[in-house]
């Protein structure tokens, strides 16, 4: 199986609602991780962590997350993004509850 | 029930005035996230996987009414309807927003809760006995006791920055509902020549190194209770390892140290320190003896219970589970399940806790606890009125005849909100209770304690579950490690590994298998599931969990 190619996304925490954000390309953060940037080079990666972890005024904890390109946009690999990326699976709370407004 | 002195609401009004402050600097930037850090978690805020985490401490797990209802309020207006209660006798409220917290503290305040000390290297929020001062096989009422050491232990400036967190739970009774020995200090109520004290236990402890904890000393008269406290945690401060965070528990110590040195070294303090203890600690347990006094008991007869129970048949299920005898006569105590089949353990709406402030205050003799086992015990119910509460536990979803049965699980919060975890709990917890309910196997199983982690950190004390389930990550997967024999009572035992994890959609069927060797295995139905492993082993129960791997070895 030939190695998959690198690619990664911004991800942090929103300081005031705690929750799970991701860096997109024109530099906002987005609640979607299908909307995060897709990021394929390493040395890009580390700038763009790099420019988001100095926003410690609304970013909190901000690292790069490994994820499969898809077809809507990135997808987690580890199931632990995949659950930033959802919610809590025992409510229909957090991203849960706003996936269903959309 | 205990009322803070004006001098302590002035202590949290301005303790929270000052976190107010923390909060509106680390919002205009003043603040960095590693300045704020420790601030914030010395107020019990965490961040966690999908928002901030408030963790609330409930002292010796006991409530009133006024102070239940401003629990579901505070989880009505500023979170998400729901509070999350713990094994340490705290609530959790899994949703709040970095603005809202100071208020959400305030509220607080105002009835004398708080979150100082939920976090951190301190003293942590003192637990005890969720039966005490009601079992009937209590020697006394260890509560005046835990408040005093909530008191002592609050700000304590010698111990806000110990090498670990520390952990002190108690027990009056003679039967360990505490889990007394997996705490950093276990205190067991003892009576000598008339005279109450405790016997003190050291570096019990779960996690990463579970250990259960040694006797430190026979009898402690309670008079000696708080110089004697003060000598063990001093000598741990300065003992206790601090180049390695997974050996700075006092476990750890104890272990490294021996236990006879640490008792030497602990009574050299204690002596040194016991002349500077002048008296106002006994006047203030005096005090709290007399605040925390057991309420006045009514006589009544219990007719209306007998008849409901020969009528009821869903009635005397529950009271068959949920009741536990009371040291007066005509009196239950009762367990309130959060673990209605395939709920979340230890979750309650606040439409719930109203409903329990209101059923303490008719006829609980206005008391609630929390136990470490995630539910909710109205201490003090006379038999007669057990028929009206069961009728409104049973409108709010509250009244699951579940109690020490395979669904009666303690789950840590795992992946669905813990940053730490390497695996959730909740689902395993939830598939569990629904499968064996749909089986209708939970009453021929009979006691059984399964307890789930959702890390190494053990907070759903897996290593003393008749069964423990522990969550890793193999690989990108979620994988389940079974242990059996586990024990958090008098007799405490840590359980065994049985062998390799399964995966998520193994682990339920893995339970089965072990439950079914146990039901083909027992004596008879009077022989519950720990009896029995006692009396086999693990090898029964290893051949069920891997039949492939007997048959290749035979
Ligand atoms: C959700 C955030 C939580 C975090 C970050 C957390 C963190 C930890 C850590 C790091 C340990 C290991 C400490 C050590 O061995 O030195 C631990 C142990 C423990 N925690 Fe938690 N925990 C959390 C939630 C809970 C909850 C919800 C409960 C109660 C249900 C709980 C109860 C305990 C208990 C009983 C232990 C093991 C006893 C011991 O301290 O040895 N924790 N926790
Ligand atoms: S055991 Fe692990 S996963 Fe569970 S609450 Fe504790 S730290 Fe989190």
């Amino acid at each position: 199986m030939p190695r998959e190619a690198f690619s990664q996304v911004v991800t942090a925490q929103d300081l005031l609602a705690g929750d799970v954000i991701y860096l997109a390309a024109d530099d906002t953060w987005v609640r979607d991780l299908s909307e995060a940037e897709i990021l394929t080079d390493k040395v890009v990666a580390q700038d763009r962590l790099i420019s988001a972890a100095r926003q410690t005024g609304h970013v909190v904890g901000a690292y790069l997350a490994d994820v499969h390109p898809g077809r809507n946009g990135p997808e987690p690999v580890h199931f632990r993004e995949a659950f930033r990326a959802t919610g809590p699976s025992n409510h229909a709370h957090g991203k849960r509850a706003e996936r269903r407004h959309v | 029930m205990y009322r803070y002195s004006e001098f302590d609401e002035a202590f949290l009004a301005e303790r929270n005035a000052q976190f107010r402050a923390q909060v509106e600097r680390r919002l205009s930037g003043a603040l960095t996230e590693d300045e704020f850090k420790p601030l914030r978690l010395m107020n019990g805020l965490y961040l966690q996987l999908h928002a901030y985490m408030l963790r609330v401490a409930i002292p010796y797990g006991t409530l009133d009414a006024a102070r239940m209802r401003r629990l579901a309020l505070i989880a009505e207006r500023w979170d998400k309807g729901y509070g999350h209660f713990t094994t340490r006798q705290n609530i959790q409220f899994n949703w709040p927003r970095l603005r809202d917290v100071p208020d959400m503290l305030d509220a607080l305040a105002e009835v004398g809760l708080h979150a100082i000390q939920t976090s951190g290297n301190t003293i942590r929020n003192v637990t005890a006995d969720h039966f005490a001062g009601a079992a009937a096989d209590e020697l006394f009422d260890p509560r005046p006791h835990a408040e005093l050491i909530r008191q002592w232990s609050t700000d304590h400036p010698e111990f806000q920055f110990l090498g670990r967190k520390f952990k002190i739970a108690v027990t009056g009774a003679v039967a360990d509902r505490a889990v007394t020995r997996a705490h950093d200090i276990g205190l067991q109520a003892v009576m000598r020549d008339g005279a109450p004290g405790f016997r003190v236990l050291v570096g019990g402890g779960l996690g990463r190194t579970p250990m259960i904890g040694q006797v430190i000393r026979d009898f402690l008269p309670d008079a000696d209770l708080l110089p004697y406290l003060e000598a063990v945690v001093a000598v741990y401060n300065l003992l206790g390892r601090r180049d390695n965070k997974y050996k700075a528990r006092i476990k750890i110590t104890v272990h490294e140290t021996g236990i006879d040195r640490v008792r030497a070294l602990t009574e050299e303090e204690f002596a040194r320190r016991r002349p500077h203890f002048a008296g106002a600690d006994q006047a203030l347990l005096a005090e709290l003896r007399a605040a925390i006094a057991p309420p006045a008991f009514r006589k009544a007869d219990s007719d209306g219970f007998h008849a409901a129970r020969d009528s009821d048949p869903v009635f005397r299920s529950w009271t068959d589970t949920n009741l536990y005898p009371h040291r007066a006569e005509g009196y239950a105590i009762v367990s309130v399940s959060l673990k209605a089949h395939g709920a979340t353990p230890g979750d309650a709406t606040s439409d719930q806790m109203r409903a329990l402030a209101d059923l303490a205050e008719r006829y609980g003799h206005d008391e609630l606890r929390i136990s470490h086992e995630q539910n909710v015990i109205l201490p003090h119910v006379h038999l007669a009125d057990l028929p009206a509460v069961h009728e409104v536990l049973l409108a709010h979803g509250l009244a699951t005849a579940n109690i020490g049965l395979i669904s009666d699980i303690i789950a840590c919060p795992g992946m669905d909100y813990c940053a730490l975890a390497t695996a959730r709990s909740i689902p395993v917890a939830r598939e569990i209770a629904t499968h064996f309910h749909a089986l209708k196997l939970e009453h021929d199983i009979g006691p059984l304690k399964i307890k789930i982690s959702g890390c190494i950190n053990a907070c759903g004390h897996h290593h003393v579950g008749h069964i423990g389930i522990l969550g890793l990550d193999r690989a990108g997967v979620e994988n389940y490690q079974i242990t059996l024999g586990g024990d958090g009572t008098e007799d405490a035992a840590l359980g065994e590994r049985a062998g390799p994890g399964f995966s998520a959609d193994e682990i339920v069927p893995a339970i089965e298998r072990i439950l079914r060797a146990y039901l083909d295995l027992r004596r008879g139905p009077s022989e519950t599931f720990l009896e029995a492993y006692r009396r086999l082993g693990l090898a029964p129960f290893r051949a069920a969990l891997y039949p492939a791997q007997s048959v290749a070895a035979e």
